[in-house]
Order: structure tokens, then C-alpha cells, then sequence
């Protein structure tokens, strides 16, 4: 049966991880590497980079860091974080990325989402989705959530979903950073859209709230960060917990 | 050993060579005929669309020397769909190493198929040392149907082959590449045939 994913997401800025991360056994918690592979053994199913620098030096660093994630790494992995042209896709998927997570780019050009699954195959191109419910209405957000658009959530969800997005990555504005749970209703919702693998992200505080969103919000995977990276809850337990809870899972 | 992952142009073929590398082998890309030959072990890898795929062999004349191959050979996900009778994608005729057909999910499932699935009726030395149920990593929106030379497989709205074998040829619909360490064993055990 397959099995619900568990995906830690890491911030990368000049292919460094973060502030934040509170791993104990680490010698050098900024390095992606060392982190990733912890989180392998610890029971990650995936993982997520994000890159959250602009400049294109920095770029540069980051595929020095996909290149050494990829050759140490067992596991598959996406990156994201400014990815905006067909060449971006390419290198990042060459030097190992299994994924490529897009996200305002797509807001700017849907039709890059086209050319993209043409050329690579919608398996590696996750589109996310930064969303917001605003009176009762989940507004699309550009700019990290920071800039509200007109398009709605569901609608947009299906045109990347025609467009030949293999995978939806959706975050919900509204509860992250919150750590009060997933926004399930909107998840399930989504679910019922579309017909390719959902990842939902933004709320995760309890393993309560994890197996909600695989149970209430129909998720096909979830992903936290500050959970993990504090070491507030440990993947191998959550894992315990959501088989103990009749969540299929990959323990 | 020489271990030859062929570069026709098809998908993520890094990963493959960074899990040999792993493994302690310097697998080596090539589209070379000759080279191809050379080898003890040969990986067809693949991802992406079938009939472009076909299209790519074709122009390295690699079509016609695949199933002639006497070496050892993996095929993994694309690669191991094109070993195949046919397929839905495109319409794509295979090379016919594997008498099955190659079929779309429904909608009835979301497709792709994708993360960890486990893999049953475990029947091969490919397999050895691998436990009934383990999970193996697979993305994936078409099949390959149950048939004789079936040496493993994974449900997902039906039961498919998860891995499928005829004489010196392999497929595996996962990622062993991906999939940890029963992946990992995978390769080392394909080393070890």
C-alpha cells in the first residue's frame, strides 16, 4: 500500500541551512548535507530545500549543494525557491534534484508549467501554492504570501493540474507559523479538485495535527520545518504514532 | 567491474551514478554501441514520456541493440517500460524483451502514482536479502500489467509488476536508486548476479 510521506523542509540561503536548527548530534547545523542525511535515517520519506537567496552568485552555490545532497542522499528530494526559467529546472534537475518546486513564476507565465512537464515529465515539477483565506475566499498569494492576487485557490489548483503539474505543494497563510494544525478543510477540498499527489504545509505543532491532515485533510503528504528542526517532535515517533493511528506509513 | 548506465538523453541519470558511487563503482554514462558491449553490467534507466523516449534510442540506434544484449541488464521505470511489449503512452511500440503491456492508471487513483509502495512475492536473486513489503520509492502514471516473468509486485488500484525479469534481463518499475537502503541492496545484489 502506499504509504503517507513525511517531508522536513530546510531553508537554504548561500547554500547554507537557516538559523533555527537545533539538531543535537550535529557538529555543523548549517550544513544542508549533514542535516539531510540525518533526517534519512531519522525516517524522512522526502525532503524539501528551499532556496531562499535571489542573487545569482548564490545560485551557483545552491547547485554545488543539490550536486553533493544528490551523491550522499538515498532519498528523493525537491528544490524550489526562485525557480523561474526551463534552464533553471534543468540544471538544478542534472546535478540530482528529483523535484523542482514552482511558485510565482507559474503566477507570472502558467503556460512555463507546459513547457516544463513537455520537457521533464510532470513527475519532477511540484507547483506550490501560497494561499490565504480572506472572507471566506483562499486567495493565491505571490512573493513568499506577501502580495494577494486575484486567483482562487481550487481554480488555480486545476489549472496547474491541466497545465501538467505532477504534484501540488500547498501552504496555507493562515496557519503557518501558527502551529495550530493544517488547514484541513481547505485540503480535503483540494483533494476533491484535483487528481495528482497533495503535500500540505504550514501549521504543524502536534503529531495530533499529523495525523488530522492525512486523516480530516486527505493529504497524501505533510511537511514542517520548525517541528522537526527543533527537535520538537522526532519523525521516528511520529511515525509510531500515525501506524498506531491506522495511517499507512513507511516505518 | 565495468558498469555502463546508458545516456540516451532520458531523465535523472546523476542519481543512478551517485548511488553506485555509494555502492564503491564508477558507473560510466554512455551511448556508445561499442562501449555498451564492453560492459559487465549495463543500467537502461529512463524518465519522461515513452514514444520520445523510443524516439531518442532510435537515433542512437540503441533500439536494435538492447535486447541483444548478453550482459546483465537493469531497467528501471522508463527504461523498464520500454522492455516491454507496448505501451499506452504514445501508442509506443517496446522492444518486446518483457511479454507484457504497458497501461495508464485510472482516475480512480490519483495519478501519478508517487512515494513509497511496498513490493510482495519477492521471486528473484535481483531480490535477495530484500524483505516481503519493503518500500520502494516509485513515481509513475503507467504500468506494466502481471505476467509470467513477474518477479515482484505493488498494488495500487490494481496489482502491477513492481519488478519483472527474462533471462539476463531485469526491470524494476522503483527507483532503487531512491529507495534507502533495500535500494541500495538492490543495485549491490544486480552487481552481484
Amino acid at each position: 500500500m502506499l504509504a503517507k510521506r513525511i517531508i522536513p523542509c530546510l531553508d537554504i540561503k548561500n547554500g547554507r541551512t537557516v538559523k533555527g536548527v537545533n539538531f543535537l548530534n550535529l557538529r555543523d547545523a548549517g550544513d544542508p548535507v549533514a542535516l539531510a542525511k540525518q533526517y534519512a535515517e531519522n525516517g524522512a520519506d522526502e525532503l524539501v530545500f528551499l532556496d531562499i537567496t535571489a542573487t545569482l552568485e548564490s545560485r551557483s552555490t545552491t547547485i554545488e549543494m543539490v550536486r553533493s545532497v544528490a551523491e550522499q542522499i538515498d532519498i528523493p528530494f525537491t528544490v524550489g525557491g526562485g525557480v523561474s526559467t526551463k534552464e533553471g529546472v534543468e540544471i538544478l534537475l542534472k546535478s540530482g534534484a528529483d523535484k523542482v518546486g514552482v511558485n510565482s513564476a507559474a503566477i507570472k507565465r502558467p503556460a512555463l508549467i507546459n513547457e516544463l512537464s513537455k520537457a521533464f515529465g510532470n513527475q519532477c515539477i511540484v507547483v506550490a501554492i501560497d494561499a490565504k483565506q480572506v472572507d471566506g475566499k483562499w486567495l493565491v498569494h505571490l512573493a513568499g504570501g506577501t502580495i494577494p492576487t486575484e486567483l482562487d485557490l481550487f481554480e488555480w489548483a486545476k489549472e496547474m493540474e491541466t497545465r501538467g503539474a505532477g504534484e501540488l505543494l500547498f501552504t496555507s497563510m493562515n496557519n503557518d507559523g501558527v502551529k495550530t494544525g493544517f488547514a484541513n478543510e481547505a485540503l480535503s477540498q483540494l483533494s476533491k479538485t484535483v487528481n495528482i499527489p497533495i503535500i500540505a504545509s504550514g501549521g504543524a505543532g502536534t503529531m495530533a495535527h499529523f495525523v488530522d491532515v492525512f486523516k480530516d485533510g486527505k493529504a497524501d503528504a505533510a511537511l514542517a520545518a520548525s517541528v522537526f528542526h527543533f527537535g520538537e517532535i522526532e519523525i521516528k515517533d511520529l511515525k509510531q504514532e500515525l501506524q498506531s493511528k491506522q495511517i499507512n506509513i513507511r516505518l | 567491474m565495468k558498469v555502463i548506465i546508458i545516456d540516451y538523453g532520458a531523465g535523472n541519470i546523476q542519481s543512478i551514478q551517485f548511488a553506485f558511487q555509494r555502492l564503491g563503482i564508477q558507473a560510466v554514462l554512455s551511448n556508445s554501441v561499442d562501449e555498451i558491449l564492453s560492459a559487465d553490467k549495463v543500467i537502461f534507466p529512463g524518465v519522461g514520456e515513452a514514444s520520445q523516449a523510443m524516439e531518442m534510442l532510435k537515433k542512437s540506434k540503441l533500439d536494435s541493440l538492447i535486447p541483444t544484449l548478453k550482459q546483465d541488464v537493469l531497467g528501471i521505470c522508463l527504461g523498464m517500460q520500454l522492455l516491454c511489449n507496448h505501451s499506452e503512452e504514445g501508442d509506443t511500440k517496446g522492444l518486446g524483451v518483457f511479454d507484457v503491456e504497458v497501461k495508464r492508471f485510472t482516475n480512480a487513483v490519483k495519478v501519478p502514482h508517487m512515494g513509497w509502495n511496498t513490493i510482495q512475492n519477492l521471486q528473484s536473486d535481483l531480490l535477495i536479502e530484500i524483505p516481503e513489503n519493503s518500500y520502494m520509492y516509485s513515481v509513475h502514471s503507467y504500468y506494466a500489467a502481471i505476467g509470467a516473468q513477474t518477479i515482484a509486485s505493488s498494488r495500487y488500484e490494481l496489482e502491477f509488476s513492481a519488478a519483472l525479469q527474462s533471462n539476463n534481463f531485469y526491470g524494476v518499475q522503483f527507483h532503487p536508486e531512491k529507495s534507502s537502503k533495500d535500494g541500495a541492496q538492490l543495485l549491490q545484489n544486480f552487481l552481484n548476479l
